[in-house]
């Protein structure tokens, strides 16, 4: 049994940045961390994010913008759904999260007066997006990564990376009932062991693997939140799933072109003429649909992604518009010079050249949208703290007074477990019903350092009860079971290709599929149902599954093929989250309700497992929103109320 | 990693328009099953379609669903490390027809253009394999722990903005931070050797990526007050004074960070520093 020594400890489950920025503060505040990964932590999958993070600053807020409209951007990017004071709390610490980026070395681009440059960005008409080259993501995990090093030598961290979190350890019963450690193994030596810990943060991302090729890191299965999930966390808003409109296809993948190629300028177009042939140089100005800018004048090519992908789905779906009839339509960005392409997007450029094997600063990129995020993820919970509306950062926000969330209140994006926590992309806070380009960064480091505060009062409140006094059979007892469902799938160990009814990768492959299908870019019963209907079939072909590697030490058909029965039970929680509800909201757009309907789905929806029928039973909540009250989600296409000025959008990428 | 689902052939948006050209491609990889035991090859026959975007993941992808080899014979599936699959977290680095580099910007349709091709798959030889592809590069995040290789802020809280910074500036660091911890520059670098015992790895060469990180780090206002310390390492056992000026970490590096340039600029600190030292005695 590790760490019975007395001594305070608290596990990380993740090391991108919400977990990295959570060890950090955790550590700040004396406490010691584990931190758990698939994968070494400067490897996560938060490198992968390009475009930038974003913030109010001074140069937006001499133009008329504040943290205020960030949130407001950020509520009606997310049509509502968002509880609202996380909102606000995270849209003003904005600014301040700049800074301490700023302070531990980020390298972002900087004007020639040395000052921090930026971008304009999907969902602002202000540029409010901070940016370091064209991998910011990787540049902000860096930092974290490097302060956690620190953390790490002195005594204060340790990793445990290649090691995959099994299951959360719970004891008690009903409001006794709390998260006392996990189980964890180690993918190398396979060996099982039990953490005990005061308190466990999850802090693990997305889910697209559950979707077959999405833009997320091949450990992005959704496996950690799944067994959450099972273990009795409750799930929110699954079927909310951000498909990115310009991602480059590939036979492993689908890579992102980041939001910022638009933002610097990038235009969407097709041919007029469908099927045409012709090299895209040859096409001239007025064969060519610019059909972002011809439906949305105000916004451009810089509608919020839901609507972008929507769109592009529609030309080369239903308008069969596509280039050559394929699923593509170009992103152009021919018409800006290589000098300023390479100084801005030149990570980005390099991507494409690449994989696609095309120069995209001679060639319009072909490109077509793919699943990139989840809004939905582990139910999670705050203190609401009524305030007067700040005279800067609320100017001009009508309201008399402004809710955000109580700084170190031990409840702070808790999960429905006491002593469990959920940060990041992996809780289903901040972004309602759609993510605004830029804000994901932001959300994950937010979270990380405004939580890690709350659970170091948890940790305090608790210091009767520590984990080490916890009884050793909740622990023995979860090792065993744990070993028993890895024996049991072991012993199904058949080398060769096997049968493909009960091949892990060809289950795994057929959800992929069925899910991409049916539940992304446009849903409607006649999808969903036969969907969840295949999941059960997957489901109990799963319990039938055949392995081709018995080996018990580095078993990754093993890992890959428990982890899929994990990511089927989340499969089943985002699409029949899909089927009741029967509205069109953000990412989630029916074709058989095309309306929002508040009356009914102005609610958080909530998955909560039920180990009898092993699926999901799904109830809502109300959401809250005492500050802006809930409006028409257009982006200008007919007569949007949004105060803007118009020469923000007339200079975008013009810099 | 835990996931080797094969999707491409789902992949409705990058099939070629032209009528796709059916052809084989051979790989042969070498297997081993675990540290210390021995290393043997196994072929593989994988079916490619020209210009569906198929890269050595999407083929290893294919292997594991089906771990038969070329002359019929069932084995267990190739295990290897990846992540992003967009070159940029540095995981999937490997040998691939003798040369260091990420497999999954390694397109077959470029490698191994004709039916019949044959493309080898190697692990790094400079890291200690787990299995398979899969090697244990932990000696890479260990020298960041030597080189002092970070910020050294205060605290988490707000204090304000960081240093002003020249554009200038910005664009050198910058460079030297999108190092991934590939490994590349380490697998071609004749200096650099397999060391097995961790207890020896502080004995040892540090090699260009962390020299690099040395030369970011020494860059940024608040963090050259450490400059002295991560030059002090570069001066000890395993500094800068191992490199061999073979130049090859700067041939092979797939974020074309100019090492040897970094590792030129180190050189000359530490020989300032040891002038100075000689002088002042500090």
């Amino acid at each position: 049994m590790a760490n019975r020594s007395g001594e305070q400890r608290v596990i990380v489950i993740g090391g991108g940045l919400a977990g990295l920025s959570a060890t950090a503060r955790l550590v700040e505040q004396g406490l010691k961390v584990d931190l758990f990964s698939l994968v070494p932590v400067k490897r996560s999958h938060s490198v992968c994010a390009q475009g930038g993070i974003n913030a109010c600053n001074e140069i937006a807020r001499q133009q008329g913008f504040s943290e205020w409209m960030h949130m407001d951007e950020t509520l009606y990017g997310g049509d509502f759904l968002a509880d609202q004071p996380p909102v606000y709390e995270m849209t003003h610490w904005a600014p301040k999260i700049i800074d301490l980026l700023d302070r531990m070395g980020v390298p972002f681009n900087r004007t020639s007066e040395g000052y921090r440059d930026l971008r304009l960005f999907g969902g602002s008409l202000f540029r409010r997006t901070h940016f370091s080259g064209a991998t910011t993501g990787q540049q902000l995990l860096y930092a974290l990564d490097e302060q956690v090093r620190r953390a790490e030598v002195d005594g204060n961290v340790t990793k445990y990376e290649f090691w995959e979190m099994l299951w959360p350890a719970l004891e008690g019963e009903g409001d006794g009932r709390r998260c006392v450690g996990i189980v964890a193994q180690d993918m190398r030596t396979m060996q099982i062991r039990a953490f005990p810990a005061e308190a466990v943060v999850i802090a693990t991302g997305g889910c697209g693997l559950i979707f077959g090729r999405s833009t997320n890191s091949v450990m992005c299965n959704g496996a950690a939140a799944a067994r959450c999930y099972k273990a009795g966390a409750w799930y929110a808003n699954g079927e909310f799933i951000q498909v990115h409109p310009t991602a480059i296809p590939g036979a492993d993948k689908c890579r992102l072109m980041s939001e910022s190629a638009r933002g610097e300028g990038g235009r969407l177009w097709v041919p007029r003429q469908p099927g045409d042939t012709r090299d895209p140089r040859q096409i001239p100005e007025g064969e060519r649909l610019y059909f972002l800018e011809e439906k949305y004048p105000k916004y451009g090519n810089l509608v919020p992604r839901d609507i972008a992908s929507r769109e592009i789905f529609d030309i080369c779906v239903n308008q069969n518009m596509g280039i050559g009839g394929e699923r593509m339509v170009y992103l152009d960005l021919t018409h800006k010079s290589r000098e300023e392409l390479d100084r801005k997007l030149k990570g980005i450029l390099e991507i494409y050249e690449k994989f696609a094997g095309q120069d995209p600063r001679e060639v319009p990129m072909k490109i077509f949208p793919a699943v990139h995020y989840s809004m939905g993820g582990l139910w999670t919970t705050y203190t609401r703290e009524v305030r007067e509306p700040d005279p800067i950062m609320d100017r001009d926000c009508g309201v008399d007074e402004v809710v955000g969330m109580k700084l170190g209140a031990p409840n702070t994006m808790m999960t429905n477990i006491a002593g469990l926590f959920a940060l990041g992309e992996v809780s289903f806070a901040y972004h309602g019903a759609t993510r605004l380009g830029a804000n994901a960064l932001l959300s994950c480091i937010f979270d990380g350092l405004f939580a890690g505060i709350g659970i170091k009062n948890y940790v305090a409140e608790n210091t009767d009860r520590p984990a080490h006094s916890v009884n050793n059979t909740v622990f023995d007892d979860l090792i065993k079971r744990e070993e028993q469902k890895m024996q049991r799938l072991i012993k199904t160990a058949q080398k060769g290709a096997g049968n493909p009814e009960t091949n892990p990768y060809q289950i795994g492959r057929e959800m992929g599929r069925e899910m991409e299908g049916a539940a992304t870019v446009v849903k409607f019963a006649g999808g969903l149902n036969p969907a969840l209907e295949k999941i059960r079939e997957l489901r109990e072909r799963w319990s039938r599954v055949q392995l081709t590697d018995s080996g018990m030490w580095t078993n990754q058909n093993l890992s890959y093929t428990r982890a899929l029965g994990d990511m089927l039970a989340l499969a089943e929680v985002i699409v029949l989250g899909g089927v009741k509800r029967e509205e069109s909201r953000g990412s989630h757009y029916r074709t058989d309700f095309l309306k929002r309907d508040d009356a009914r789905f102005l609610k958080t929806t909530v998955a909560e497992y039920e180990p009898e029928t092993c699926s999901a039973n799904i109830f809502y909540r109300e959401v809250d929103a005492p500050m802006v009250k809930p409006r028409e989600r257009s982006y200008g296409k007919s007569g949007d109320a949004k105060p803007a000025p118009e020469k923000e959008k007339q200079t975008a990428g013009a810099t | 990693m835990t996931t080797t689902q094969d999707q491409s052939s789902t992949n409705s948006g990058a099939a070629s328009s032209e009528a796709a050209e059916k052809r084989t491609v051979r790989f042969r990889i070498q297997r081993c099953l675990g540290p210390n035991k021995p290393a043997h090859w196994e072929a593989f026959d994988v079916p490619i379609l020209a210009g569906e975007g198929a890269n050595v993941i999407s083929c290893l992808q294919y292997i594991a669903r089906r771990p038969i080899t070329a002359d019929g014979k069932e084995t267990d599936p190739v295990v290897w490390d990846s992540g992003c699959l967009e070159e940029v977290c540095g995981a999937c680095t490997m040998i691939v027809n003798g040369q260091v580099r990420q497999s999954c910007s390694c397109l077959i349709d470029n490698e191994a253009p004709n039916d019949g091709d044959v493309i080898s798959l190697q692990p790094m030889s400079k890291f200690p394999v787990v299995r398979d592809l899969w090697v244990d590069r932990q000696r890479m995040f260990h020298n960041l722990k030597r080189a002092h290789a970070w910020t050294p802020i205060d605290g988490l809280h707000d204090r304000g903005a960081g240093p002003q910074e020249t554009a200038k500036n910005q664009e050198t660091r910058y460079i030297f931070s999108t190092c991934m911890t590939c490994g590349c520059c380490l697998e071609a670098c004749p200096q650099f050797l397999l060391v097995d015992e961790p207890a020896k790895w502080d004995e040892s060469f540090v090699g260009a990526n962390t020299i690099g990180q040395v030369r970011l780090f020494n860059l940024h206002p608040t963090a050259k007050e450490e400059a002295g310390e991560r030059l002090e390492v570069l001066m000890g056992p395993g500094g800068v004074s191992d490199c061999g000026n073979a130049q090859n970490c700067v041939k092979v590096c797939p974020k074309e960070i100019p090492l040897t340039e970094g590792i030129a600029a180190m050189g000359r600190a530490t020989t300032v520093k040891a002038v100075k030292q000689f002088f002042t005695g500090e």
